[in-house]
């Protein structure tokens, strides 16, 4: 099948208004003959199905968690962009626009980056209209702060609980729908696949948690919201029950699965106490701000920080960076972290982390200037590890945080199969190889609350649905795919317990599908992944059976998943034989350690399509061009 | 090496909401102080599996206290023995060698058990779905700057909305009384201009909800706010008190 992006012709500030225009409209009395399945409750699902059923639309609305409002856009801290330019700094459409577009290493599709950035003040203005407390001046007018290395103050916050009170907000938008009728919630729900009717996507079945009974719900589209997949790296900033099944069922069913290798690691997260680690905590980076990161310059140097004098110290990103020192972006941070750590220099009982010193901040500006600005970052951090970062320094290290691939969508946002739509983290579409601070809130609800409430009225309109039952048995099909499934995994009896898989595939996947990868590192990845999943379906242990809340089941299957979309990371990354953005191949970088982009070959997105479990995936690509940000190289020297 | 641990672990056991429960005792070693709560029950679990015996089934989801997910009553109180966090962000170094610790589910006649230490917290969100929002479609917002707010009442806004549901508040009150969660919600809108057109309809509707669902009244023991991870202040309840007593005697 060729990729056909579906982006409308015009100028790029014309396209999405031209767009609606041209896209057909389902009128009002119809609209409520027409039943939606939204998968997920984070910010695009929880707004997408709000807005639908505002619309007039029934919805059906699946959550993993026991509520709506735990879905994991809570955890985002920093805030979320737009293009207000209230503080009259100079932003614009075109700036945002051009920063996603150059921040993702260009790597994303113009017509998608330049339309999130046109639909970001609504976002704030609908929050507003929501009672989301963002952060005000004095005089009444809402506060903007520079985000992430940007040059202008475009970002909007509620305190460190940005994500929670968008979430909210999204979250009260649903329930009001609940209370309507118009959505009928599902909570401890988890989709184990998609239904297909006629090559188009009819439904999905999904496993009830509390009981094990796998229930079937129909519908004339299904809109999957279910958000990254960063867990398949075992630790990660992701909340425990994020995981990639709802997608993978669909990439199996022949949906595209787009840049995978494209990830984000964050350099200030709290580093890995032990093998007992179950997730891992990140804190804002504005502590970089601050903070001079350092290791010592001798291997084995076991003093305590304190007493290791200046000279002794490798201030290294200071040294390797000089103009930007501290503050360069985050992939760089990260590698020059791991790269330190590498060569044995790294601080810590493990190895595994560098300091990140405030001991200069706080003799110039004093401790209470430093308790004002970063004084709950400092707390969480001693609560955890045990360690007052105003006495030693903090130690840090980079973890996986969110992930640009996903399901390749077109500029209606629908996959390759017809009738599904992926929002949000789970699509692959507006940030390229590498996301900008601020930019993933403001991706999943432009998606839920402005795109597909329009886009999905033309797709209903231009397509021929006949009633589906979800008795038919395509659905039956499907239904008992799914309970076979099940059933293998409890009765492989064997004597590893699904962490310990995840563990192993986590630990595979983070030396050599991790922030800097090679060739032979990619090819030995792709072979234990596969010996690892060999084993996994021999060896695995399940306690307990299906008729019951069991999490190590749940957990069994998101991580049999993992062990397929593993080796598709790592034979992506083998593809992309260049460095951009969170992708680093080591192969390809300046003489500084910079990435080094090969637009000429790779100004592509890799779309993937299954054949097969141990089959090799077809590749598909779709050519990016940049006609309104010119192609350049980065530097941060 | 860090300092590790030696535990008697008192957990409870429920195969089902009408099943009857236990307190059933485990040995774990080897628990690294830098492990949080959680992570203990993790270690606790595998255990379980490689001996043959069901693991024990808890709540969890962040991990770093945002998300309202866990909740667990450790040696008798929410969220255990620090103030102001979740029990995910609760750290074994605050634990002796040797220690016995008892773990049980939030206990609360409106949270049914489900199964060990997971409860169902359902009555929540259908009390929210009775007005704990804005009711404003997608779509017909002024622009952001159109109403000013005094910084102060989105700041009061701001401590009220930063309740994340976790039910601590129901579980550690004497009457199982779901106060401070409503109070909360409903305080945030009292302080916003958004939340004025439909004030007394939120206040009575949401107060109704509550008492249908089976929570117990407010007697101002004050506990809730003792083991809110949140710090959300009772004057929430007082607030909502107010609202509800305005709301009824202006009622139409």
């Amino acid at each position: 099948m060729k990729l056909n992006a579906r982006v409308p012709g015009g100028p790029i500030q014309h396209k999405w208004e031209q767009h609606r225009f041209n896209m057909k409209l389902i009128n009002p009395a119809n609209k409520r003959r027409h039943h939606l399945v939204v998968v997920g409750t984070g910010l695009a699902g929880a707004a997408a199905a709000a807005s639908l059923a505002e619309l007039g639309y029934n919805v059906t609305n699946l959550c993993i968690l026991d509520s709506p409002r735990r879905a994991h856009s809570i955890a985002a801290q920093g805030g979320i962009n737009a293009t207000k330019n209230y503080p009259n700094d100079g932003d614009s459409v075109w700036r945002l626009f051009y920063d996603t577009v150059k921040g993702g290493d260009y790597r994303s599709r113009e017509a998608n980056v330049y339309r999130l950035a046109e639909l970001s003040s609504t976002i704030i203005d609908q929050c507003v209209a929501q009672g989301v407390p963002f952060a005000r001046e004095y005089g009444g007018t809402l506060a903007n702060r520079s985000f992430g290395g940007a040059q202008v103050s475009r970002t909007f916050y509620a305190r460190g609980q940005t994500g929670q009170q968008l979430l909210l907000g999204a979250y009260g938008a649903l329930m009001r729908q609940v209370d309507t009728g118009k959505v009928r919630l599902y909570p401890r729900r988890e989709m184990l696949d998609l239904v297909l009717v006629d090559g188009k996507a009819r439904g999905i079945v999904a496993r009830n948690l509390l009981t094990g009974e796998i229930e079937r719900y129909a519908g004339d589209a299904v809109i999957l919201c279910t958000g990254g997949y960063g867990n398949v790296y075992y630790l990660s900033t992701n909340a425990v029950n994020c995981n990639v099944t709802a997608a993978w069922r669909c990439y199996r069913r022949g949906a595209y699965f787009a840049n995978p290798c494209f990830t984000q690691i964050h350099p200030t997260c709290i580093p890995v106490a032990g093998e007992h680690q179950s997730k891992l905590t990140l804190m804002s980076e504005s502590l970089r701000n601050d903070g001079r990161v350092w290791v010592p310059k001798e291997k084995g140097d076991s003093r305590p920080a304190p007493q290791i004098p200046e000279e002794d110290r490798d201030y290294f990103l200071e040294r390797k960076y000089p103009a930007f020192g501290n503050l360069v972006p985050r992939d760089i941070a990260s590698r020059s972290a791991k790269q330190v750590c590498d060569e044995g220099l790294g601080v810590g009982e493990t190895g595994l982390s560098v300091y990140l010193d405030f001991a200069d901040a706080i003799q110039r500006l004093g401790e209470e200037a430093i308790r004002d600005k970063y004084g709950n970052l400092f707390d969480m951090y001693e609560r955890i590890t045990g360690e007052n970062p105003y006495q030693l320094p903090m130690r840090i290290y980079p973890a996986v945080h969110y992930t640009m691939g996903g399901l390749w969508v077109d500029y209606n946002l629908m996959s390759t199969i017809p009738g599904l739509h992926v929002l949000g983290e789970a699509n692959f579409s507006d940030h390229g190889a590498n996301r900008l601070g601020a930019s993933a809130l403001m991706q999943g609800l432009a998606d839920g609350y402005f795109v597909i409430p329009y886009t999905i009225g033309d797709y209903l309109a231009r397509t021929d649905l006949p009633e589906v039952s979800a008795d038919s048995p395509e659905f039956e099909a499907i239904s008992q795919e799914a309970r076979q499934r099940l059933e293998r995994l409890l009765s492989l009896k064997g004597s590893r317990t699904p962490r310990q898989f995840h563990r192993q595939l986590g630990h595979i996947m983070w030396e050599d599908v991790g922030m800097a990868r090679n060739e032979k590192g990619l090819r030995h990845a792709m072979e234990a992944i596969r010996e690892l999943r060999a084993q996994f379906w021999q060896d695995l242990k399940v306690p307990g059976s299906n008729d019951m809340l069991n999490k190590n089941l749940e957990m069994a299957g998101r991580i049999a998943d993992y062990m397929e979309l593993g080796e598709l990371i790592a034979r992506d990354a083998l593809l992309r034989d260049e460095s951009c953005g969170g992708h680093f191949r080591e192969e390809h970088q300046t003489q500084e350690g910079e990435a080094l982009r090969n637009d000429e070959d790779f100004a592509f997105a890799a779309a993937w399509e299954f054949t097969g479990v141990d089959q090799e995936p077809a590749i598909h690509k779709e050519h990016l061009d940049f006609e309104y940000v010119k192609l350049s190289q980065r530097s941060y020297e | 090496m860090a300092e590790l641990l030696t535990l008697r672990l008192r957990v409870w056991r429920q195969e089902s909401e009408t099943a009857p429960g236990k307190l059933v005792d485990y040995h774990v070693d080897g628990i690294s102080v830098d492990m949080s709560f959680l992570e203990l029950l993790d270690v606790l679990n595998e255990q379980l599996i490689h001996k043959g015996d069901d693991p024990v089934e808890f709540d969890s989801d962040c991990r770093e206290g945002i998300c309202g997910t866990c909740g667990l009553v450790i040696n008798g109180v929410a969220h255990g023995p620090l103030p102001g966090i979740t029990c995910c962000q609760l750290h074994m170094r605050h634990f002796k060698d040797g220690d016995t610790i008892t773990i049980e589910p939030w206990r609360s006649a409106a949270f049914p058990i489900i199964r060990d230490l997971v409860v169902d917290r359902d009555a929540f969100d259908r009390i929210i779905a009775a007005g704990g929002y804005v009711a404003t479609n997608t779509g017909a917002a002024p622009d952001a700057n159109a109403l000013p707010i005094a910084k102060n009442d989105a700041d009061l806004a701001m401590d009220a909305s930063s309740c994340i549901g976790c039910g601590a508040c129901v579980a550690s009150c004497p009457n199982g009384s779901a106060a401070l969660f409503v109070g909360a919600k409903i305080s945030q809108y009292t302080f916003l201009p958004q939340g004025q057109p439909e004030r007394r309809r939120r206040a009575l509707r949401m107060v109704a909800q509550m008492d249908r669902e089976g929570f117990g009244n407010c007697s101002n023991h004050a506990e809730c706010e003792a083991v809110c991870p949140k710090d959300i202040s009772i004057s929430n309840i007082a607030r909502m008190r107010r609202e509800y007593l305005k709301a009824s005697l202006l009622r139409e």
